[in-house]
Formats: C-alpha cells, structure tokens, sequence
C-alpha cells in the first residue's frame, strides 16, 4: 500500500490509501477536513472543488495519486480570518442558504478572480455553471463576485 | 412547542454547555397548562430534572444562552428562532450563543416543515424574552432601591435612567431568579424592534463560508466506521441472496451486514458494506452479487401508470368540495372548457445526500448525528424500527445540506441504525447520489381534470377541479382510508379567492407502490400549475387580460386580491415590453401561505424560451428579517423552475431512469432569471409562512407566459424550454 505525501493548505499530510481514491475522500475521511463536500460524486455539482496549484479542480473526480507533489488549497485554506474578499462579499450579501454547496462555489469564484479579476456576467455564468446551488442562491452568487472584485480592487 | 416531560440534568449540560450558577427562563407545564418559569439553578449540583425547559439561560459572567429548537436548513431558523427572544430580552444576536435542540421531549416538536416555525413559536417566545428583560430590570431596580420606572434594558444590561448606573445581566442573575415569572410581559412595539424586522445577518453565514459547518455528513465520531449500502432500484423487490467474497477482499471493507430501512408501511432491505473510509464501502459495494427477487415489479412503468391517471379521469372521484349546481351549469352553458393538466413525480434532491452516523451501545443505548429537518422524527423511527425506548436515542442536529420536505423523514436513519446494531460500532452510513435519487420518497406526481364555463360577458359560471393523483399518505400509512377524501392531496384547490358560483371540486385515489412524501410546498407545488393555467385558459376564452380577469373574480378584499393587485404594480404590468417578451401571472393560497409571481419570458430567434425575470410579491403580515424572506423566495424560484422545465423522475422497468445530476438535472447559474421580490408586511397578528409559498406560482407562471409569447398552451410538467416551439 503506497503512501501519498500531500500538500493541503502549505501543511503536509501522509495518507496511506488506495491510489484510485479520489482526493475529497482523502481529504475528507483520511486528513478529517470537512469543508470540501460530497454532492455527486461525478464532477456535475462543484462541491467538492478545491484548488491545486490555484485552479479549481472536482476532488470527487480526481485520484489522490494525482495530487501528490502539488498544492492543494480547500475552502479552509483560503483565508485565516475569514477575511478572503470572496468571503467577506459573502457574508456581505449573505449568499449562503443551507450552504452545503458554498464551499464548492466559494472556490470555484475564487479561482474566477485570479484570472479575470473584473469578470462580466457571462463569464461567471461560464465559470460558475458547474456549482449546483440546489437553494437557488445564484443571484446572489453573481453579486458577490461582482462585489468581491470590486474589494479586491 | 408543547413541552410533555422534563429535561435531564445530564441532557441539559451537554445542550446548554454551562456550568456554575445560571438563570433559566423557560416553561414549566403544569397538566396540561404551560406557564413562563424561572429558577436559579446550580449547574452542577442541580436535581436529575429541571422543572423549567429553558429557552433563555443567563449565567453570572453574564453569558447568555438561547435555544433554537428548529433546526436549520437554509430557511434561517437558527437567527429567527434566537430572534424572537433576542429582540424582548434586549441583547444583540452576535453577543449570545445560540444552542440546537436535540428533540428532548421537553421541547416538544422540534419539526422544521410546513413553513411553520416562525408562525408558530412568534408570541410565546417573545413572551419569554419579554418575561426575562422584566425581572432583570426588576432585580436592578431593586438591587439599586430605586423605582422600576426608572430602569431599563439595553444592550444586556439594565440602566438606571437619572443617575446612568449600569449593571450587566449576568450581576442581576441572582436577583432575578427570586422573582416571580411575570404572567403578562409588556411585548415590545414594532416600532421599537432593533431586530425583528431588519435585515441583520444571519449567524451560520460566517460558517458556511470557511468550511466550519458541522453538517450530517461531517460528524466525527471516535472509532468511526463507513457504510455504504446496497438496495434493489425496483421498490417491492425482495432479497434472495448476495455473496460477498470479492467484497470483503476488498482492502478497508471490514464487514457486510444486512440492513433495512423503513418508511412507514414499507420495509427496504439493503446489504450494507462496512469499511475504514468511504470509498472502501463503495468499492466493496461495486464487488457484491446480489440476487433480487423482483416480484413482478419490474413491470411498472411510468408510461403505463400516466396512462391509467388519465383513463381515471373519468371517473366522478370523491367531492372534495361543492357549492352551487356544478353539473347542471356547466351542462347547460354555452361556453366551456376542458383541459388535462399532468406533472411528474420528482426528487428532493437536497446538494447534501441522505446520511447519518449512528453509534449503537451498550444496554441499546444509541446516539445519532444526522441532519434533520425534526428530531423528534428521527427518536421516533429509530425507537419504533428497533423496538427500543425513545428515551434511549440522542439526537445531535446537524446542519442541514437542504431538507425540502425529505428530511422530515427519518427512513434513511432507521437504516443506519440498524446498521450500527449489527456491528456494534459507531458507524457513517452515506448515500450516493445515485442512492438520494433512486431511492426515494418522491414528490407525486398530480393530473388535474379541470373544466370551466362562462357566460355571453365572459364571467365564469362553473368551475371544476378535480386531482387524479397517487397520495403521499396512501404510500406510507398502513391505515390509509381511500374511502375519503386525501386534504393533502386536493391541497388548496377549493382555498383561492376566486368567486365562482358553482364549484365542484374531487380527488380520485390512485394506488402505488414508489414511496411518496412531502416536497417544499407539498401538493400546491403541482396543484398550482393546473389551477392557475386553466384560470389562464378560460380568460382567454373570455378575451380579457389574464391579471383583470382575475381581479374581476375576486369582488371582495382579501389578502390575494390585494397581493395581486401589488403584483401588478410591482410588475408593471401592461407597460411595453422588448420585442419577443411576455408575461404570466400567477398566484396560490394554501396551508402555507400565499404569494403571487410575474414571469417575463423571452423567445429567441431559434424558438427556445428564456426565464428572463420572475417578480414576486409575499405575503407574510409580519417578517423577521426581510433580506432572508427575499433569499428564500429566490431559492423557491429556482426550486420552480427546475420542477417546471427539468428532467423529473422517469420509471422504467420499476427503477427510476434518473441517477444523478447529469440526468436529473437542476437549474445553473446561467439559467437563473433575475428575482425581485416584494414582501407585504402590514403588522398585525397574521403571520403567514416564507419557505414555501414563493414555489406553487413559479410554474403556471411561466406556462403562461410562454402562452402569451408563443400561443402555445402548456398542460404537462415538466416541459423543455428548448422545445415548446
Ligand atoms: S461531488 Fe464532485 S462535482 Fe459533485
Ligand atoms: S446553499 Fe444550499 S445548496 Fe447552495
């Protein structure tokens, strides 16, 4: 049984798993991290995204032995004191409903950002079409990435 | 919120999380009254029972505690409920701590469900902070020896008002607790609300935009095992046999048990894999061999049983209501119409998939973490499905990942319960997608036989409703009486405030096996498409503007015709459109509430429609916090339009042909309308519900719309936006 020696949020675990296992249950289960969520299971809902090397990736899609050697960021790396501008735009706007999905979206917008820091609506339907809000919080979603670029300014 | 029993002492430390000396405030039920109480308890050296079920706690460092006993799922309940106090007992929100109930039978139902935990707890929780803010400022006053008069409560402290002396609540804590509850409390006027009423933010946000949410599915437990469970698709199929060699070779599968599941009248048996880590079960799961006994279940089709919905139609049904001469009129008449209206049965499909993590001990003494929309229900199934005492079953509310009506059932932990006394450790039972959409219970589907005539003016002389449907009731209960009327199931249909002299409404039973249940706004959610498109259907008949023709049904005030009207004004109704655009209106009054929408849609040159705006106006009588109010109406939108124009759940061969979301598909950010929301607040006692009444207009909203823009009449759900034209 091989070991994987994983970087999450600049900390580095050792996960002794099967090498097909999916990241977001290494994460999840092994390392005991929570905020990265199971919705689908087959990269159709987002709520399992995470960061590696700063784009987003669907964990429940991607094999653990993929990741090692690479950087990998969850909901709870991006930010210490809750301070990220994504977050603060959402706690802004109070986007979160049952907020199982927001992890997923939070990264995913995170992403959105760093590469185009004044996004259109367009390109958040674009990047954004792969979160499933199930409670129906897009609306708000788009306003606070607007919001969240305009605090990153 | 009906306390029947005491509270433990051991219970009460582990909700509460305090120790040392504190002030309760809470009821006490004496037979069958129940009476505002209060006592001065040492935490821990109190009795085994307190006598008060606290809602309010207040210890001597001044910490304040506040008991939400509905669990959250997205709706708010965990500020709304902490709200009610909060506002009469003069603290702010952020500076008090806000505890789950865990279904203790002293806090009686704990159901969240039916939009209804505002409406229901609104007086006698203010009571309670009205009551506690009373005997705080007494105790000061008399601490001080000065007039009552001259104190008051601010920011969780009493001031005196000449001389600007401050105590803290946690100085007046002693004091207080020597008082006599007040019988009456002075409740705050509206006017004066810093809380109740203002859009202040809600306090599970900060942590479920880090990742620190304590959902169902993120409960650790020490010595925790996974489970993942296997379960024929064809409901009514039964176990033969199942070999589980390759399974257990499996590295971290360490065990298959039998599992079963109950839902009502209904047993599932599953074969559950047990393993270190969740992916362990599933591969083990994917290496069984099971073989089923179908029992001929494997026929059933959804073909065939739309089929048999329609050829019920025929028949009279039972009269659900009746005034007038129905037959005779609409015999009679001249003009008239008839229309069959169909919908599919369809998934809840909350993002975070059914699970629970149960830990079975010694002496049956069990303890579960599950997200739940009611503790109560889950002490209950588990109790009732393993033979043992509810006193025995500890519930821990988790966050819920969405709720919609499926997690007021607990069949998913009776599951995981049995489970966990099969192998004697604490153990995490998920489902999969595929497991949360195959499995069931599903909203019905509903068919509405529905028929109208008017006269030479165009005014409606008879009207029909009638619902050809299976009932959520009839699926579960073993006691069901087909002989009468399903309220359920004709839900609203005979409630709108349309005058129409002659009605006759009915409810033909259509019996099923696939497990039902209630979905956000049960029934109206199907009933509304049919009522709210044939009213649409006939004023066009009438040749009149479908929001007049409405208005003129409606001679008396009410609070629909006045929604309406507001509708109309919010919208702009009338006012010039872009080329290619039209409106629906629609409105619904049922159990929950009532709430009216304009839809404006938009054909595009390929012939596909587009959702472009959704208006809402909601009436509430009195909101809480009016930016959540907007949020769920929003939600309820989206949950509209994905029912209205998505995939539904389709049988074939007895299984459900939709798995997971790229077959069962929900809206996405790229279709989502703008939603502007108008909420009618005008005070007074009335309270009406927020989770649920934005749905049932969402979809004859838009079919009516999509009538206006195209001519096309819409009657089945769901219909492809892509493909009206
Ligand atoms: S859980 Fe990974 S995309 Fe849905
Ligand atoms: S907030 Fe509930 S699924 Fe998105």
């Amino acid at each position: 049984m091989p070991v994987f020696n994983l970087t999450i949020n600049g900390k580095a675990h050792s996960v002794d798993v099967d090498a097909s296992m999916p990241l977001l249950w290494a994460i999840r289960d092994v390392v005991g991290l929570t905020g990265t969520k199971f919705g689908c299971g087959i990269a159709q809902c987002g709520a399992c995204t995470v960061h590696l090397d700063g784009s987003p990736i669907r964990s429940c899609s991607f094999p653990v032995v993929a990741a090692v050697g690479k950087k990998i960021t969850t909901i709870e790396g991006i930010s210490e004191k809750m301070d990220h501008a994504v977050q603060k735009a959402w706690i802004e706007l109070q986007v979160p409903q049952c907020g199982y999905c927001q992890s997923g979206q939070i990264m995913t917008a995170v992403a959105l950002l760093k590469t185009k820091p004044h996004p259109t609506d367009a390109d958040i339907d674009a990047a954004m079409a792969g979160n499933i809000c199930r409670c129906g919080t897009y609306q708000r979603v788009k306003k606070a990435i607007h919001r969240a670029s305009e605090l990153m300014k | 919120m009906q306390p029947t029993s005491q509270l433990d002492r051991r219970n009460f430390i582990r909700l509460s999380g305090l120790t040392g000396a504190a002030l309760v405030l809470g009821f006490r039920s004496s037979g069958a009254e129940q009476t505002a109480d209060a006592a001065l308890y040492n935490l821990e050296t109190a009795g085994s029972t307190f006598e008060v079920t606290p809602f309010v706690i207040i210890d001597k460092m001044g910490l304040i505690t506040i008991m939400s006993n509905k669990p959250e799922m997205g709706q708010g309940t965990y500020q709304s409920i902490p709200a009610l106090i909060a506002e009469e007992l003069e603290v702010s929100l952020d500076k008090v701590i806000i505890k789950q109930t865990s279904g203790e039978a002293a806090y009686g139902s704990q159901t969240a469900g039916g939009s209804s935990s505002v409406r229901g707890s609104y007086n006698q929780l203010r009571k309670t902070g009205a009551s506690a803010r009373e005997m705080l400022v007494t105790a000061a006053s008399q601490q001080w020896n000065v007039p009552v008069t001259e104190c008051y409560a601010e920011n969780a402290s009493v001031i005196h008002k000449p001389t600007g002396k401050k105590f803290g609540y946690g100085e007046l804590v002693e004091t207080a607790s020597k008082l006599e509850v007040p019988k009456n409390p002075t409740l705050k006027k509206p006017e004066d609300f810093k809380i109740l009423g203002k859009s202040i933010q809600r306090p599970d946000i900060p942590l479920k935009v880090s990742g620190k949410a304590m959902f169902g599915m993120d409960a650790q437990v020490p010595g925790m095992v996974y489970a993942s469970v296997e379960r024929c698709p064809v409901f009514g199929s039964k176990l033969i046999s199942y070999d589980d060699s390759a399974a257990l070779k499996i590295k971290g599968v360490l065990k298959v048990v039998k599992s079963e599941r109950v839902y009502g009248k209904n047993k599932y048996e599953g074969i559950a894999v047990v393993a270190e880590n969740y992916w362990a079960a599933l591969q083990g799961r994917k290496a069984l061999k099971v073989q089923w006994d179908y029992q001929g279940f494997d026929k059933f089709n959804s073909k065939e049983y739309e089929q048999s919905l329609r050829d019920m139609a025929k028949q009279d049904g039972l009269v659900a209501h009746n005034v007038g001469d129905f037959d005779k009129t609409f015999a009679d008449s001249g003009i008239k119409l008839e229309a069959l209206y169909e919908t599919p049965i369809v998934s809840h499909s909350p993002m975070e998939p059914m699970n629970c993590t149960v830990n079975w001990m010694e002496g049956n003494k069990v303890e579960v973490w599950v997200s739940t929309q009611g503790p109560n229900i889950i002490k209950k199934e588990i109790a009732n499905s393993q033979g043992i005492s509810q006193d025995d079953v500890k519930v821990n509310v988790m966050f819920n990942g969405g709720g919609f009506g499926r997690r007021l059932y607990g069949d998913f932990a009776t599951e995981a319960a049995s489970i966990a006394r099969a192998i004697g450790k604490p153990v995490k039972m998920i489902w999969t997608r595929e497991d949360d959409t195959q499995a069931g219970p599903f909203r019905p589907m509903t068919y509405s036989a529905m028929k109208g005539s008017l006269s030479a003016d165009g005014k409606v002389t008879a009207f029909q409703h009638k619902v050809i449907s299976p009932s959520i009731n009839g699926t579960s209960n073993a006691k069901y009486d087909k002989t009468k009327v399903d309220g359920t199931m004709v839900e609203g249909i005979s409630d709108q405030k349309y005058e129409f002299p002659n009605m006759k409404n009915a409810y033909v039973y259509s019996e099923t096996h696939i497990p039902l249940a209630a979905w956000r706004s049960v029934t109206s959610s199907t009933l509304a498409f049919a009522h709210e498109c044939f009213i649409d259907e006939l004023a066009v008949k009438a040749k009149k503007d479908p929001l007049a023709f409405r208005l003129e049904l409606m001679s008396k005030e009410s609070d629909a015709k006045k929604v309406l009207t507001k509708i109309k004004e919010f919208s702009k109704w009338g006012s010039p459109l872009p080329k290619g655009w039209a409106r629906g209106v629609a409105q619904y009054e049922f159990f929950a509430g009532l709430a009216a929408h304009v839809v404006e849609v938009s054909k595009k040159a390929d012939g596909s429609i587009k959702i472009e705006k959704v208006y809402c106006v909601i009436d509430l009588g009195t909101v809480v916090n009016p930016d959540n109010v907007k949020a769920q109406v929003e939600g309820a939108v989206a949950m509209g339009i994905t029912a209205a124009t998505k995939d539904g759940i389709v049988f074939e061969k007895g299984q459900s042909l939709q798995t997971n979301f790229q077959n069962n598909r929900m809206l996405r950010m790229n279709e989502m309308p703008k939603v502007e929301v108008m909420i009618l607040a005008d005070g007074g006692a009335k309270i009406k519900g927020v989770g649920e009444p934005g749905l049932p207009p969402v979809a004859p909203a838009i079919a009516n719309a999509i009538f206006a823009a195209t001519g096309k009449r819409i009657r089945r759900m769901p219909f492809d936006l892509n493909k009206i034209v």
